[in-house]
């Protein structure tokens, strides 16, 4: 199939379940960042967990690859609290802001010009960036498993056992 | 069908159902999601616009490439996906100022524009730095049980629950 098909139709369907779920919605972001509503980590960690292994059993298959980040401690870390204070201000991420915008809140329509910028300013820091901050800690392309020397299966059973037990707590606490 | 005409699902169900299409998309095309990447490229052309030669000349765009690709087309998708499921469920109506934020900072659009707009700028500087967002490292990463996944998104909710509380304060609000 087209490949730009394939792209609008997986956002399509990505955008409708995401609305459906109201995790696009600024008062759920700050909800969780609040810690008062956990409707967001929910849907996340459900996604994780099906994908999770769904990948890994169509990976053991021979069926598909995997395409992993690189694990760069300083990049990951420092422009991860930097994603996060702003994060908290706009109360959008990238992918939300636009489905936020479909929805009709266009308070994200600003968040996304913002984005754009931030977007072109990185790209006049990078060649600085590259040579600095993107050289700290890297460990290349790692997986969990690989680092702790087990058993992929191992670690999924560990992993979907520790994300029901945060969905029974959430539960419980009316989160 | 009325489920499609439902408000809300529970993020659970949504989440599962999210959850097979990130597989059946690795399965059929080798995509995984991802959003950030994209606004490099709309970057890319909007400089483009203005100074052609100076994005030619550049790193980052060379290392990202000005085009629209796939993930390009999946974040449009996005817009339109949750504008469809709006206007089915009868709930699109536009919104300036979200109530939570109104309740905190009052009801001022040009304060809540300002704020997302700055907000738009620091989130993405560090979507790149770290390279990804909650969809390529958190989703994405995750999924595939990646150290920088879990390293990133980790960060990305310390960083948002240490400035959710400098903004809304420690104290649950009525």
């Amino acid at each position: 199939m087209n490949e730009l098909l394939a792209g609008v139709i997986t956002g399509i369907l990505f955008g409708f379940i995401m609305q459906k779920a109201q995790v696009i919605r600024y008062d759920r972001q700050l909800g969780a960042l609040r810690l008062q509503d956990m409707t967001i980590v929910k849907f996340m960690l459900t996604t994780i967990l099906i994908a999770m292994v769904g990948i890994y059993l169509l990976l053991d298959l021979g069926l598909i690859k995997l395409s992993i980040k690189p694990l760069i401690l300083g990049g990951n870390i420092l422009g991860g609290l930097i994603f996060g204070i702003g994060w908290g201000i706009v109360g959008y991420c990238p992918a939300t802001a636009m489905g936020a915008l479909g929805e009709g809140r266009y308070d994200s329509a600003f968040g996304l010009l913002g984005m754009i910028m931030g977007a072109g300013i990185f790209a006049e820091f990078y060649p600085m960036l590259k040579r600095t901050v993107l050289t700290w800690g890297d460990f290349g392309k790692i997986t969990l498993p690989a680092a702790l020397g087990m058993n992929h299966w191992l670690v999924i059973v560990i992993l979907c056992a520790a994300f029901i037990g945060l969905f029974v707590w959430f539960e419980k606490k009316g989160l | 069908m009325n489920v499609f005409r439902e408000k809300k699902w529970s993020p659970y169900a949504a989440g599962a159902l999210a959850g097979i299409l990130l597989v059946l998309s690795v399965f059929f095309t080798g995509k995984y999601f991802g959003a950030s990447t994209t606004f490099v490229r709309a970057a890319g052309f909007v400089e483009q616009a203005v100074a052609p030669d100076k994005v030619a000349g550049m790193d980052y765009f060379i290392k990202e490439k000005v085009k629209v690709d796939w993930q390009f087309m999946f974040v449009i998708g996005v817009l339109l996906g949750s504008l469809a499921s709006a206007w089915i469920s009868k709930e699109k109506k536009a919104v300036a100022v979200p109530s939570m934020w109104e309740g905190r900072f009052g009801s001022s659009r040009m304060r809540r524009w300002i704020t997302a707009f700055l907000g738009g700028i620091v989130v993405m500087f560090g979507a790149r730095l770290a390279d990804g967002c909650p969809s390529g490292h958190g989703l994405s990463g995750l999924a595939q049980i990646a150290l920088s996944g879990y390293v990133s998104l980790i960060c990305f909710f310390l960083g948002g629950v240490i400035i959710a509380r400098m903004l809304y304060g420690g104290r649950k609000q009525p």
